[in-house]
């Protein structure tokens, strides 16, 4: 897929990202999660974003969604269809061309029937039979429109968001790694409807732990590193050794995976 | 549930109780004489009366068989004559009561309604201009006591200005039944002022944190990323996860606007239940002191129990969880 002509949906070019905190009340200093992250994916593909818990991944994408906290600062260079990515423009491109998936189910409404809540910016006149029906295509069943989260499972939650994501007209999602918890069979289906977005054109950012599952669909891999990517390779890279991988960090981490060699000093740097 | 409700219940009555004996052990302890202070001056008392007041409070007997006595009597609705009002203490409760609740309702609305819209218009704007007016107004007004905020307002609409009345809830020598709404209004304006401007800000100052906190949260981010706007957030979920602390912090509120009513009517000369009160206690009128005292603590205890219930019932996670 990745040979096929494309352009460029989304490059972001040495973001950097900075909280301004107060140290013992009184003093400010600015730490700097974020230093030199850099992505680029384009229309149809899919691009997995993998590192560390803590490597930044979440900020980037809250960053290209415009939805960082306010005592954020950035810099960088953000384009989206060849176009500077401004915080107005943001705010139009949210929820209509591009889609987010969080990354915890508190990022539900706790108070809201979870039906209701995948109805938000669909059109009124269909929302609740397009609701209905992506319930039926994630294995929740019609009555489950009706409970609270706190009546879910963690399990169904996440396809709860995951069914949120899915508008007519998205040229982006950004998926905060949405399969941890969730049974096999539904993780090969949202693997799928990953994979079915970026086949009707759009582009995938999928945020991940799990490399393996992740190999499945992309085309592409960015390796985070402590707020810096490391390294951006083909997912035909990733066979065998490693050898074909370009820098050392990506091929340990590479081989430290159970089904691979077994890196063990690596591998408890990495998880830690 | 019913048994989080039988054991709020018992809070209450138990409260009750240890208010009376309170109360009891307060008259009991204090130089005045409920006897004397009936008698007094005044010799139209009869001896049945005299006998009759003695009864009443078990004069003879020792201080516990007085309290049980006198509890006993309270149960059965007898609190007594009014030594200042010579007419039953309920009879007068109930007359002074509707006035104060005309005061004391329209101010707990207006008080509500002010105090949720300013704190949630802050909250949304957080860090801007009208932000912080509003945060001005409320850490200004919310320290003020309720008397010199009576006293400013007198002076400026009542004095100055004379758009208003200085006191009294009718016009002075007008017979009651001349006496027309309009009027009643117009002396009601002050003192439902007073109590809403602070009543307001102390609302709008605990709803403005509350907001700030909701719209902290990771679902507000994520409806912001989905593209809700500001008003779509307030809309879906903004009013839905602040209208229940909103509700149970509005009858919580109920004493507190209990004991700045009593103040306001002192300023105002309104008469009330809190002028009634203090002319009793300035009168040494035991009986309507202590009816005054424990009709009053049940009502603001019920306001606590209806905030306490509502945060139960409403929130679905409470619900369920019970
Ligand atoms: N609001 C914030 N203020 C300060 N530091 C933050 C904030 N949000 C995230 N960070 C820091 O930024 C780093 C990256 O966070 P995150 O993007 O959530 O990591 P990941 O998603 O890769 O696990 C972490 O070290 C975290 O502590
Ligand atoms: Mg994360």
């Amino acid at each position: 897929m990745s040979n096929v002509q494309t352009k460029p949906l989304l490059q972001v070019d040495h973001l950097s990202i900075g909280f301004s905190q107060y140290v013992k009340g009184t003093q400010k200093r600015i730490i700097h999660p974020i230093a030199d992250m850099h992505v680029e994916i384009n229309e149809g593909e899919i691009v997995a974003v993998v590192g560390a818990s803590g490597s930044g991944k979440s900020l980037l994408a809250h960053a290209v969604l415009g939805i960082l906290p306010s005592n954020a600062i950035f810099s960088g260079k953000m384009l989206y269809r060849g176009e500077e990515l401004t915080p107005a423009r943001m705010e139009k491109l949210r929820g209509r061309e591009i889609s987010f998936i969080p990354q915890s189910v508190n990022y539900l409404d706790p108070l809201m029937r979870v039906g209701r809540q995948v109805q938000i910016g669909l059109d009124p006149r269909t929302a609740r039979a397009q609701q209905e029906k992506l319930f039926l295509q994630y294995g929740l069943q019609k009555n489950d429109g009706r409970l609270f989260p706190f009546e879910l499972s963690g399990g169904m939650l996440r396809r709860v968001l995951f069914a949120t994501s899915v508008r007519e007209g998205v040229r982006l999602v950004i998926a905060d790694e949405p399969t941890p918890g969730i049974h096999p069979q539904a993780l090969s289906e949202i693997l799928r409807q990953l994979k079915q977005f970026a086949e009707d054109g759009a582009g995938v950012m999928l945020i991940t732990h799990d490399i393996i599952s992740a190999l499945e669909i992309a085309d592409r891999v960015a390796v985070i590193k402590d707020g810096a990517t490391v390294e951006i390779s083909e997912a035909s890279a990733f066979e065998g050794n490693g050898e074909r991988l370009k820098t050392e960090y990506t091929q340990r981490l590479w081989r430290a995976l159970p089904q691979n060699d077994f890196d063990l000093e690596f591998k408890r740097e990495a998880v830690r | 549930m019913t048994k989080s409700i039988v054991f709020r219940f018992i809070r209450v009555i138990t409260l009750l109780i240890g208010l009376s004996i309170l109360t009891f052990s307060l008259i009991h302890l204090s130089p005045m004489d409920p006897v004397n202070a009936y008698i007094g001056g005044d010799s139209s008392a009869s001896p049945e009366q005299i006998e009759k007041f003695k009864a009443y409070w078990g004069v003879n007997k020792s201080p516990v068989e007085q309290y049980f006595t006198w509890a006993g009597a309270l149960l059965q609705g007898n609190f007594g004559t009014s030594l200042l009002y010579r007419s039953p203490v309920l009879d007068i409760i109930q007359s002074r009561f509707l006035t104060s609740l005309a005061l004391m309702g329209v101010a707990w609305v207006l008080s509500g309604v002010i105090g949720y819209l300013l704190g949630t218009v802050a909250a949304m704007n957080r860090g801007k201009t009208i932000d912080k007016i509003i945060k001005w107004y409320s850490y200004t007004l919310v320290s003020t006591p309720i008397f010199w905020m009576g006293l400013i307002l007198l002076i400026v609409f009542a004095v100055w200005l004379k758009w208003f009345p200085v006191g009294l809830a009718v016009p002075a020598g007008v017979l009651e039944s001349d006496v027309r709404f309009i009027d009643r209004i117009h002396h009601f304006v002050l003192p439902v002022l007073t109590l809403s401007i602070l009543g307001g800000s102390n609302i709008a100052m605990h709803t403005r944190e509350k907001m700030i906190d909701i719209l902290n949260t990771e679902f507000i981010v994520f409806a912001k990323a989905r593209g809700e706007s500001s008003w779509q957030i307030f809309k879906n979920h903004g009013v839905r996860n602040s209208i229940h602390p909103a509700i149970s912090l509005q009858f919580a509120y109920f004493g507190e606007l209990f004991g700045g009513s009593m103040l306001a009517e002192q300023v105002f000369a309104y008469p009330g239940l809190g002028s009634t009160l203090t002319t009793a206690g300035l009168n040494g009128d035991l009986p309507l002191m202590v009816g005054i005292i424990l009709i009053s603590s049940l009502f603001v205890f019920t306001g606590n129990l209806i905030a306490d219930l509502l945060n139960k019932i409403v929130d679905p996670r409470v619900k369920g969880a019970m």
